[in-house]
C-alpha cells in the first residue's frame, strides 16, 4: 500500500550533526516557517563558526542535547515536514545514548525508516551497532545509513568505502533487508535534498530521495484482518467498529470471528459520510455483520478461511522499560492492540548484548536490557510473528500493581505445544467431589510474616475440621521446600513461582473436593493476587495474619530472624525484602490474640 | 486521490481509533471544547467515530469570562446543532477574586482561571480521562507528549515519568486518582486542520477570517478591543485594522494578524505561503523558552 504518512526515526547524536542533518532536510523542504528560519540567520551559540547572515541548521530543532544542558526533560520529539512530493514525513527524534535504550524503542516502534548517522571523521562506533540492532529488533522496513561529515574527509571516497564495507558485515549479521548507505555533509548541504558535485564517485539517490520513495511492505499476507475495538449501538443498529489491519474488507464477504469461530458476513460498511463497500488497511470502520453474533472488543474479524490459531504459550523478545528488573514467574499483564490478558514469563532464555548481539545466558532483565523470553497467558490469544506482522505480533507488559508499561514485547514465534494441550473435562467433577464429602472445597489462604503464627493457626484449624467431620489438608510452604519447591530460593522471582505452584497444587486439592490451607509468607500482593485468579470467587479466602514484627522477632520460633540480624539470610522478609500487607483481604486475624479465637474466626467464615 | 486527501484520510483514521479507544478504556472521559478550529475539528472526529451512535461523552468548556464575543455565541450554536452535551465551567472564586489578563499578571491569570478552573471541573465531576485538541506542531513540550498522557494526583504531567508508548497499543490502566489526557489529532499541523475544516466543510468561528476589527498596537502585536473591560493605556484609542486571528483564547491576550482572508480556501493559500509560527500570536506561550513545560506540569492542557 503506497502509504503518504511516512514515520522517520532518527539516531545518532548531536555530535553526529544530526540537529543540523535535520535542520537542512527542513529548510530545504521548505518545511520551517519563515520567521523561525530568520531567527537561525540571526542567532548564535556561543563558538559558532558559521558565517554571519547564513542559516545555522542546527539551531531549527530543538536539540535533545540542548535541551539536557538546560534541564528540560529528554524524550522522544515529534516533527512533521513535507517531502518535495507532497508526502507527510513525521520525524520521531531519539536520544541516541544508551541509558535512552527505551525511548529510541519507543520511536523505533512507529518508524517505517531509520537514520542511522555515522560521524565520518569517528567512523562506526559501538553507537552505530547498537542503534542498528534496535532497527533489526524493532523490524523498522528502511534503513538508511547516513554517512555525515564528509566534507571534513575531503570528499573521501576510499573513507566513505571503508566505513560501507564496516557496516556491511553487521548488516549481514542483523539480516537487515533494505538497507541504504548515503554518503552528506550536512553542514555543506551535499546529498541531503539536493545531489552534489563534490562526490562525483556517488551516483545514487540523495537522502531525500531515499525516504521519498519508500513504499510501504504488506502486512501479512492475509485477505482480511481487523481486531475490534468497541461495540457500536444505536437504535436498532449494532455494528462492530475498528481498523482494518491487513487487506480489505468488501460488503458480502464470508468472514470469522476468533477466538469464538463464529461464521457472519459482513451486510453494511457503515461510515459518517455514509455507506461504502470497500475498506482497505489502515480504515476506521464500523461493519454490520449477519447474522448478529456474539463478538467482543479485542476478537479478530478475518476474511475467508484464514487459519488463525489461537495460543497461549509464546516466545519473545521484550526490551525491558522499567526500573525494577523484568521477574520470571511473576504475572503481568498483557496488552496487544484492543486485546489483553495476565500472563507470566515462564522462563529467559537468554539477553541480547545490544551492542554487538551476542546471546548472554540471564535470569534477569534490567531497564534498556533485551531478552528472549517465553511467556503464558491466562487466555488463549491469536497473536502473529512480529516478523510477519508489526500490528499483530506487539505486545506491551503492564506491572499489575503500579500499571505502569514495563515491557515492550516482539512475538517470535508460538508454542506449538499449548495448542496441543486441550483440558480434558471428566464426568465426575469437583462439585459431585465435595459434595459426597458433604463440604464447599475452598482454599484458605493464610499469609503474613514469619513467626505470625500462620503454621500453628493452619494446624489447629485443620485439627478443627477433622473433629467437624471435614476432609482438610495443610500447605505448609517449609514442608513443600522440601520436596516440590526445594529448587527455589528466596529471591522476589523465587518466590513468585513458589506462590504459583502453591496455588496450583492447591487448586488439584479443591478439584478433588478438599478444603485447603496454606502457611506461607507470600510477601507480594500480585503473586497473591495471582494465586486468587485462578479460583472461583467464592473458592478462595485470604486471611492475612497481622502480628507485628517486633512479636515475630520475640517468637522467632525457627531462630530465623537470629540468623537475618547476623547477616545470614539476604532476602528475609521483614528485614532484607518487604512484605506488602494484603491490599484487600477477606479476613485479618489479629496475631497477638488467643490461637482459637482466631481459628474460630476463620470457621465461621467457613461455615 | 491527491497526496493532501490521502494523508487526511490517513490522520483522520488514526485520530478516530484514539478516540474510540478513549470512550471504551474509562470510566467517564469527557472532551475539551475550546471553541477554536482544533476543538471544530476534533468535534467533527468524533461524531464520526461513533456514528451512528451519538457521541458518547460530554463536551467541556472552561469559561474565563475573557473569550471573544463571538466565540460564545458560536459555542452554543454548534452544541444546538450538533446535539451535544455541553458543561460550561468558570472559576468562581477566581472572577469573585477579581483575577483578571490585565492587572493580576498573564502567568497568574492563566494559572487560576484555566489551569486551577480545568483541575476543578475534572474533579467536580469526576472525569478520569480528557481529550483535547493539543497538536505536537504547536509547541516543543507538546512535540515529547504521549498521545495517551498520564496526569499523576493533582492532574500534574510529570515529563520525566511518561509511559512508553509504542506501536498502536496503548496502556490506557488508571491507578487510584490517577488521570489521562487524550491527544488524538497529535499529529496533525495547522494545514492539515485547515485543508480538513475545507474538505469537510466545517464550520468554524468568523473570528478567523478578516473583517475591520477595533485594535490598538502594542508592541508588535495587534490586540482586539472587544469589550469595555479592555483598558486603554496612554490615550490609546482603537482602530479599525483588516485581521483575522490564526488561534482563539482570551481576547486581551491573542493577537490578531493582518490579513485579507475572507473564507477557507484564502486561509489555507495564506497559511501556506505566509508560513510563520501558529503559536507567535499567543502572548502566554513567550514568558520564557520551556514555559509551557512548566505550564503543563500543573495541569495546564
Amino acid at each position: 500500500m503506497s502509504s503518504s504518512v511516512i514515520r522517520l526515526l532518527t539516531c545518532g547524536s548531536v555530535d553526529d550533526g544530526k540537529s543540523t542533518l535535520i535542520g537542512r532536510l527542513l529548510v530545504e523542504t521548505d518545511s520551517v516557517p519563515h520567521d523561525t528560519v530568520g531567527a537561525a540567520r540571526k542567532t548564535r551559540r556561543t563558538g559558532s563558526t558559521i558565517p554571519a547572515g547564513e542559516i545555522d541548521f542546527s539551531l531549527l530543532t530543538d536539540g535533545l542535547e540542548a535541551e539536557r544542558e538546560q534541564g528540560i526533560t529528554i524524550d522522544v520529539a515529534y516533527r512533521s515536514m513535507s517531502l518535495l512530493d507532497g508526502k507527510r514525513l513525521i520525524i520521531g527524534d531519539a536520544p541516541g545514548h544508551e541509558q535512552y535504550t527505551r525511548n529510541m524503542v519507543v520511536a523505533a516502534s512507529r518508524a517505517d525508516i531509520a537514520l542511522v548517522l555515522i560521524d565520518a571523521t569517528k567512523g562506526v562506533r559501538t553507537q552505530t551497532l547498537r542503534h542498528l540492532t534496535i532497527c533489526s529488533l524493532m523490524e523498522v522496513s528502511r534503513v538508511v545509513i547516513v554517512i555525515n561529515k564528509l566534507d571534513a574527509m575531503g570528499f573521501s571516497q576510499n573513507t566513505f568505502d571503508e566505513i560501507s564495507a564496516e557496516i556491511d558485515k553487521a548488516v549481514q549479521r542483523l539480516s537487515l533487508k533494505d538497507v541504504h548507505v548515503v554518503p552528506v555533509s550536512a553542514l555543506a548541504g551535499d546529498n541531503v535534498v539536493f545531489a552534489t558535485a563534490n562526490m562525483p564517485w556517488y551516483s545514487g539517490p540523495t537522502l531525500h530521495d531515499i525516504i521519498q520513495s519508500w513504499v510501504s511492505p504488506k502486512d501479512l499476507d492475509i485477505a482480511g484482518l481487523m481486531r475490534i475495538q468497541m461495540i457500536a449501538r444505536a437504535d436498532n443498529f449494532r455494528g462492530v467498529s475498528g481498523t482494518v489491519r491487513a487487506g480489505s474488507f468488501n460488503t458480502g464477504d464470508q468472514v470469522t470471528i476468533y477466538p469464538s469461530n463464529q461464521k457472519a458476513s459482513i451486510s453494511r460498511i457503515v461510515t459518517f459520510d455514509g455507506d461504502i463497500t470497500e475498506a482497505h488497511d489502515f480504515d476506521a470502520v464500523t461493519f454490520v455483520l449477519e447474522p448478529e453474533v456474539d463478538a467482543t472488543r479485542g476478537d479478530i474479524i478475518a476474511k475467508d478461511a484464514t487459519d488463525l490459531v489461537p495460543s497461549n504459550r509464546f516466545a519473545a523478545h521484550v526490551v525491558w522499560l522499567n526500573e525494577d528488573a523484568l521477574i520470571h514467574s511473576r504475572s503481568y499483564l498483557l496488552i496487544s492492540g484492543p486485546t489483553s490478558s495476565p500472563a507470566l514469563i515462564s522462563k529467559i532464555k537468554h539477553k541480547v548484548d545490544v551492542n554487538s548481539g551476542e546471546h548472554i545466558a540471564s535470569d534477569a532483565l534490567k531497564m534498556n536490557e533485551i531478552g528472549l523470553v517465553e511467556i503464558a497467558t491466562d487466555i488463549p490469544m491469536v497473536l502473529q510473528p512480529y516478523s510477519q506482522s508489526r500490528e499483530f505480533g506487539n505486545f506491551i507488559l503492564v506491572d499489575r500493581l503500579t500499571l505502569k508499561t514495563v515491557g515492550a514485547g516482539m512475538i517470535q514465534h508460538s508454542l506449538r505445544r499449548s495448542s496441543n494441550i486441550v483440558h480434558q473435562d471428566y464426568e465426575v467433577t469437583k462439585e459431585v467431589r465435595s459434595s459426597q464429602k458433604n463440604q464447599k472445597s475452598r482454599v484458605v489462604w493464610l499469609t503474613g510474616l514469619s513467626g505470625s503464627g500462620k503454621s500453628t493457626i493452619a494446624n489447629q484449624l485443620e485439627k478443627r475440621l477433622l473433629a467437624l467431620g471435614s476432609h482438610a489438608y495443610v500447605l505448609d510452604g517449609d514442608n513443600l521446600r522440601l520436596g516440590l519447591n526445594m529448587d527455589l530460593g528466596f529471591t522476589p522471582e523465587d518466590r513468585a513461582e513458589n506462590v504459583r505452584r502453591v496455588s496450583e497444587v492447591a487448586k488439584l486439592m479443591v478439584d478433588a473436593g478438599l478444603i485447603v490451607i496454606t502457611a506461607l509468607v507470600s510477601p507480594f500482593e500480585v503473586d497473591r493476587q495471582r494465586a486468587k485468579s485462578i479460583f472461583d470467587s467464592t473458592e478462595f479466602l485470604e486471611v492475612f495474619v497481622d502480628t507485628p514484627i517486633d512479636i515475630c522477632r520475640e517468637r522467632d520460633p525457627k531462630g530465623l530472624y537470629k540468623k537475618s540480624a547476623a547477616g545470614k539470610i539476604p532476602n528475609f522478609t521483614g528485614v532484607g525484602q518487604d512484605y506488602e500487607r494484603p491490599v484487600s483481604p477477606d479476613l485479618i486475624l489479629d496475631g497477638t490474640l488467643p490461637i482459637n479465637e482466631n481459628v474460630d474466626r476463620i470457621l465461621k467464615e467457613l461455615m | 486521490m491527491r497526496v493532501d486527501k490521502q494523508i487526511l484520510k490517513e490522520l483522520e483514521n488514526e485520530s478516530i481509533e484514539i478516540l474510540r479507544e478513549a470512550a471504551v478504556a474509562f470510566r467517564k472521559p469527557v472532551m475539551m471544547y475550546s471553541i477554536g478550529k482544533d476543538s471544530s475539528v476534533l468535534l467533527h472526529l468524533a461524531r464520526k467515530a461513533f456514528y451512528p451512535s451519538p457521541i458518547p461523552f460530554p463536551l467541556l468548556h472552561i469559561d474565563t469570562t475573557w473569550k471573544f464575543k463571538e466565540m460564545i455565541a458560536f459555542r452554543d450554536q454548534v452544541v444546538a446543532d450538533t446535539n451535544s452535551q455541553l458543561i460550561v465551567y468558570t472559576n468562581k472564586e477566581g472572577v469573585e477574586a477579581g483575577v483578571n489578563p490585565f492587572t493580576s499578571g498573564v502567568s497568574e491569570y492563566t494559572r487560576v482561571m484555566k489551569t486551577v478552573a480545568l483541575r476543578s471541573a475534572l474533579d467536580f465531576h469526576g472525569f478520569d480521562a480528557a481529550i483535547g485538541g493539543s497538536r505536537r506542531d504547536e509547541e516543543k513540550s507538546r512535540a515529547k507528549e504521549r498521545i495517551f498522557s498520564l496526569r499523576d494526583p493533582g492532574h500534574r504531567w510529570n515529563p520525566r515519568e511518561q509511559r512508553p508508548e509504542l506501536w498502536r497499543t496503548y496502556n490506557t490502566r488508571l491507578a487510584p486518582e490517577q488521570t489521562m489526557r487524550v491527544f488524538p489529532i497529535s499529529d496533525w499541523t495547522e494545514i492539515d486542520i485547515w485543508r480538513y475544516i475545507y474538505e469537510e466543510n466545517i464550520p468554524v468561528n468568523p473570528l478567523y477570517f478578516a473583517k475591520p476589527r477595533p485594535v490598538v498596537e502594542r508592541g508588535d502585536q495587534l490586540i482586539m478591543v472587544d469589550d469595555e473591560r479592555f483598558p486603554l493605556i496612554n490615550n490609546e484609542s482603537p482602530v479599525m485594522r483588516n485581521v483575522r486571528f490564526r488561534t482563539l483564547g482570551c481576547y486581551p491576550l491573542t493577537a490578531a494578524v493582518e490579513s485579507t482572508a475572507t473564507s477557507v480556501e484564502e486561509v489555507v493559500e495564506e497559511v501556506l505561503n505566509v508560513k510563520l509560527s501558529e503559536r507567535a500570536t499567543r502572548l502566554i506561550d513567550g514568558d520564557n523558552e520551556d514555559s509551557m513545560e512548566k505550564k503543563k506540569t500543573e495541569g495546564y492542557f
